[in-house]
């Protein structure tokens, strides 16, 4: 009973950690049809601009340290809805007439190019901000200490779910984005801004990604090398559950963080392999992943 | 151009670049080798560009080329270089009948996914094989020449890429003729319309298929080449950054010209070289910077350029 | 499509590009010595071990060419009295790319000598390159046993001690120590590093335990940064001794990870390459964790003329900086070639050795370094050995330091293995003629 609350625990705390960092990815591949490349440098960024508010802000004096945290997730907010516009409509937007796949190819030379700005600016040396990891106090489940703070990512995510999925599925903006998912030529066709939809869905998708980063950061040391490990679990992730489906990188996520789970408590070695091995068998039998959406011909 | 006049142009071409080959220094050797491996490789990405399908996980084939001449060198005793590459060619081609069927079906960013997966796969399974070496790979020891080594005292680098100039070469030229023939132009047919190819009587899947395992076997031969030239074989071959480098140079060169891949291939080593020694702490960016102006300024690559007096002749992927 | 003038503006610019990358000559040779310096300057490895390497080499290179900075031997000027031309290289890239760069380095801009690799896997590319082109090359940082165990090489060193020797000194540390240790667990990143660090470790703990049972074997992958899942398992397993090669971000996120879910209380974890973690993360290392520096790196040096010099130089010139392993052992193989060459280009009448001259002089040396006195004593003369520590960690809050205490010292010879023994095998046999105090 034990291993297994302890196999649960682990695999939702890794799960919740997943689905924010990967949820980005599938949503602006839903949208503009782009497999972001350059994902995991969106998630080092927003990393980064927390630690170092956080640095600031801890460093100056007696500031009530929760607030510190909401700093963090909001500046993060900001520096995305600068560089989601800025990337959308400065570089993407002239190459959409162009075959989708050279968009891949386009935000891998933006991962080579962001790689390389990210150390100009903010150097090799790490930064931190542990403050906040110790906000939420801990947990002891069945003898094990958690840190509260990993608890809480659980409910961020959950929470983060609900809002993505109610924006996308309640709110008008979000039923155009729907629209503009499954036919993006019948939308325009009947009048829906498509241009503005894909900033919008740009820039949530960076600042998703962003959020992922700014929520780690009280975990980890934020240095180069950050972008590739984040990009390369999220395609997996996005593959799983398919290609622009926010349900499908939520189930994927728990798939994922349960099979690592599973794999870390009773078979260590396949650590390295699992994900692949889930990601495997997802396309041996259904390539689209879980919720993606088939392919129409057009003839 | 015929036939004829095209077969007249390769062994020109390949005497011109075996003459030059003595008088390039060896750092020069060594990256015209590479250049043309990847190249090789890059060739049988257009095969399938031309199909419609781009595929992102080259570097799968290109890792089993390796390993499979690395592995017949270091467990098989083979040395001679000619066999090898035949071997790492091989390899590739069996691992293409083995996934293409399963790809044949998928079209756009699937295919591209697919493919990236798939190659990860191999990475990460490379990476665990301690028997392979793990993740440090394996070292490959010289290769042979049917003894000629030895007699002319050739330096090994130079005799690899003699041979890469030989291989790419005669698959440039074949690949040319294929082109222009019925089954080449089906490709095009296939990328416009596939339901009207079909129509036509034959199986679109088959022909995406039989691209699939020719991209799969060239792709083979660069790898093993690049192992040979390297020394070292390691599963760095299949990440995804390395596919990701032949599609860059699928794109550079354009699908209108054979020549110009290869010439796309040497420009990216030279940046990459170029920007190695000039931006030591910048190098990724310079060479991302170079590949998102040739993306957006020279959509048709640079076998546009190569081609300009061809005026109107030359329409977005068909062939001279 | 027309061409417009854009266009043909763009092909110039590629053309010239690709000449200039063609038209490179060496600039003035033999009056300079010109030295190639490879680490990671991007990427994870350049935080931790790269960046500071290549500060190391460039302050000393500066040090050398001012001649009588440093305490003698190391007081003449420049190498051999050439003026030093130092130049970094970056790691990032992949093999093929590295093989290049030292053909490039080697063949096309004139390099006497290169200094670099902290990657196995291009330490073991490289090294038959710079056979084949007759030119020096001097590993300094890749941990694996397997480039002179495997070869034979006459133009390449390996100026420190391969990673073998951190798995048995640790061992040895537990043992001599009689810490509880029945119970093993091990958290190692799954590649080549990680695995052959576990493999030395736990051979090593059978035979100087005969009790000594592994609990617990986890392999994240390299560069995963959550540690979460793995923590747990490790509480569960109970193990008394956590054997970790994490080293750099992944190392300081375990930390911060497990510290707060009370990992280090209670048991020892052993890390094998700790000391570059010390200054970033300050009073958040916890203390009495087990802890080595691939050497007497950093907090273990002892002290000496050289390594006041050398720790004193490197602060004041990188902001405070205090050098952990990768500094010091970029430092003692910079000071091997220094010697090197000075005896060689003494004995050729002062010209510029040439690289037969330089590596006579570098088989079988014996040099003083920050990190005490080394000898390549393996590999017929081209692979060194060195001493090694192992200590507990206690924060300082008066210093505002981690430091080291309960520090035990292992000869060179009693930590690597003898001539023409395998390390594996060594370890296998239960360290045959170890000669330990």
């Amino acid at each position: 009973m034990q291993l297994v609350t302890t196999i649960l625990l682990d695999g939702l705390i890794d799960a919740s950690w997943i689905f924010i960092v990967a949820v980005g990815l599938t949503l602006i591949f839903g949208v503009l049809n782009v497999l972001n490349l350059a994902h995991g440098n969106f998630y080092a960024i927003g990393a980064y601009v927390a630690a170092t508010v956080a640095g600031w802000y801890y460093a100056s004096g007696d500031n009530p340290p929760a607030f510190g945290l909401v700093l963090m997730l909001g500046s993060s907010m900001l520096v995305a809805g600068i560089l989601g516009p800025l990337l959308e409509r400065g570089l993407l937007r002239f190459l959409y007439e162009r075959d989708e796949v050279i968009l891949v190819l386009v935000t891998y030379a933006l991962f080579l190019i962001l790689e390389d700005a990210t150390k100009l600016i903010w150097g090799v040396n790490p930064y931190y901000a542990y403050d906040p990891y110790s906000l939420f106090g801990d947990l002891k489940v069945y003898g094990l200490t958690y840190v509260g703070y990993d608890l809480m990512l659980i409910v961020f995510a959950i929470f983060a779910g609900i809002i993505l999925w109610l924006g996308l599925n309640r709110t008008k903006s979000g039923k155009l984005v729907l629209a503009v998912i499954h036919d993006r030529d019948m939308s325009s066709a009947l009048g829906i801004n498509v241009t503005r939809i894909f900033v919008i869905a740009f820039t949530i998708g960076v600042f998703l990604a962003a959020i992922g980063g700014a929520i780690t950061a009280p975990k980890i040391s934020v240095q180069p090398g950050l972008a590739v490990t984040v990009v390369l679990l999220s395609f997996a992730v996005v593959v799983i559950g398919g290609l622009g489906s926010i349900e499908g990188a939520a189930i994927a996520a728990l798939v994922v963080g349960l099979s690592r789970s599973l794999a870390i408590h009773l078979w260590p070695s396949a650590e390295l392999f699992i994900v692949y091995l889930v990601m495997a068998l997802m396309l041996a039998i259904k390539p689209q992943g879980m919720f993606g959406a088939v392919q129409l011909r057009k003839i | 151009m015929t036939n004829t006049k095209i077969i007249l142009a390769a062994t020109a071409t390949l005497a011109a670049l075996l003459a030059l080959g003595p008088f390039l220094p060896g750092w020069a050797t060594f990256l015209g080798a590479v250049a043309l491996a990847k190249g090789i490789t890059a060739l049988g990405l257009v095969v399938m560009l031309r199909s419609g399908l781009l595929s992102f996980g080259q570097g799968l084939f290109y890792c089993v080329g390796g390993y499979g001449a690395g592995l017949l060198m270091l467990w098989g005793d083979v040395t001679n270089a000619v066999v090898l590459v035949i071997a790492g060619g091989l390899s590739g081609l069996v691992a293409g009948l083995l996934i293409g069927p399963l790809l044949a079906g998928y079209r756009k960013i699937f295919f591209a996914t697919l493919t990236l997966a798939l190659s990860m796969l191999v990475h990460g399974a490379l990476t665990k094989a301690d028997i392979l070496g793990g993740s440090d790979g394996l070292n490959l020891r010289p290769p042979t020449f049917f003894g000629l080594e030895q007699t002319t005292g050739l330096s090994p680098v130079f005799a690899i890429y003699a041979l890469a100039c030989v291989i790419a070469v005669a698959s440039a030229c074949l690949l040319r003729i294929h082109f222009r023939s019925v089954r080449g132009l089906l490709s095009l047919g296939v990328k416009d319309n596939e339901i009207r190819v079909e129509y036509l009587g034959t199986s679109v899947r088959r022909a995406i298929f039989e691209n699939y395992v020719v991209a799969a076997f060239l792709a083979g031969m660069g790898g093993a080449l690049n192992a040979l030239v390297l020394g070292h074989i390691d599963p760095e071959l299949a990440f995804w950054t390395t596919s990701g480098e032949f599609v860059f140079v699928a794109i550079l060169a354009g699908q209108v010209s054979v020549v110009a891949i290869f010439v796309a291939s040497i420009l990216l080593e030279l940046v990459r070289s170029f920007s190695s020694q000039h931006f030591p702490n910048a190098w990724q960016m310079t060479l991302g910077i170079f590949m998102l102006t040739v993306i957006l300024f020279m959509p048709n690559g640079i076998g546009a350029l190569l081609q300009r007096r061809r005026g109107s002749k030359i329409a977005q992927g068909e062939a001279p | 499509m027309p061409i417009t003038r854009t266009k043909r503006l763009l092909s110039a610019a590629i053309s010239t590009l690709s000449l200039l990358g063609l038209a490179q000559t060496a600039c003035a040779q033999g009056q300079t010595f010109k030295l190639g310096i490879v680490t990671f300057t991007s990427g994870p490895g350049a935080e931790s071990f790269g960046v500071p390497a290549w500060n190391s080499a460039k302050m000393l290179a500066d040090a050398f060419n001012q001649g009588g900075q440093l305490p003698p031997p190391y007081d003449k000027i420049g190498l051999g009295g050439l003026k030093v031309e130092a130049s970094v290289i970056d790691e990032n890239g992949g093999t093929t790319k590295q093989v290049q760069e030292l053909r490039n380095a080697y063949d096309r801009d004139g390099y006497d000598a290169v200094i670099g690799y902290i990657s196995s896997s291009n330490c073991l590319a490289g090294a038959p390159v710079a056979e084949e082109l007759k030119k020096i090359l001097i590993l300094f940082d890749c941990g694996t046993p397997r480039i002179f165990e495997d070869n034979k090489y006459r133009y390449v060193f390996r100026a420190t001690a391969h990673a073998t020797m951190d798995n048995v000194a640790m061992a040895r540390y537990i043992a001599k120590r009689k810490l509880k240790s029945d119970d093993v667990g091990g958290i190692n990143p799954d590649y080549a590093y990680g695995r052959d660090n576990w493999k030395d470790f736990q051979q090593s703990m059978v035979k100087l335990n005969d009790k000594a049972k592994i609990k617990s074997e986890l392999w994240p992958k390299f560069g995963a940064g959550q540690y979460g899942t793995e923590i747990s398992a490790l509480l569960q397993a109970n193990p008394q001794i956590v054997h970790t090669s994490l080293w750099g971000g992944d190392l300081q996120a375990f930390i911060l990870q497990g510290a707060p879910r009370n990992l280090f209380k209670d048991r020892h974890v052993a890390i094998i390459a700790a000391d570059h973690v010390f200054q970033p993360l300050g009073s958040r290392m916890p203390n009495d964790v087990l802890v080595g520096a691939r050497g007497e790196n950093g907090p273990f040096a002892a002290k000496s003329a050289l390594n006041d010099w050398f720790v004193a130089a490197y602060e004041k010139q990188f902001a405070g900086q205090v050098p952990s392993q990768a500094p010091y052992r970029m430092a003692q193989s910079v000071l091997a070639l220094k010697l090197a060459v000075d005896k060689a280009a003494a004995a050729n009448g002062g010209k510029k050795p040439t690289a037969d001259q330089i590596a006579d002089a570098l088989t079988g040396l014996e040099w003083e370094a920050p990190s005490g006195r080394i000898k390549m004593a393996l590999g017929d003369g081209h692979q060194a050995i060195q001493a090694n520590a192992i200590g507990l960690t206690k924060w300082n809050p008066a210093t505002k330091r981690v430091e080291v205490v309960e520090v035990e010292r292992f000869a060179a010879e009693c930590v690597n293995p003898p001539v023409n023994v395998k390390s594996e095998e060594w370890i296998a046999q239960g360290f045959p003629e170890a000669k330990c105090n």
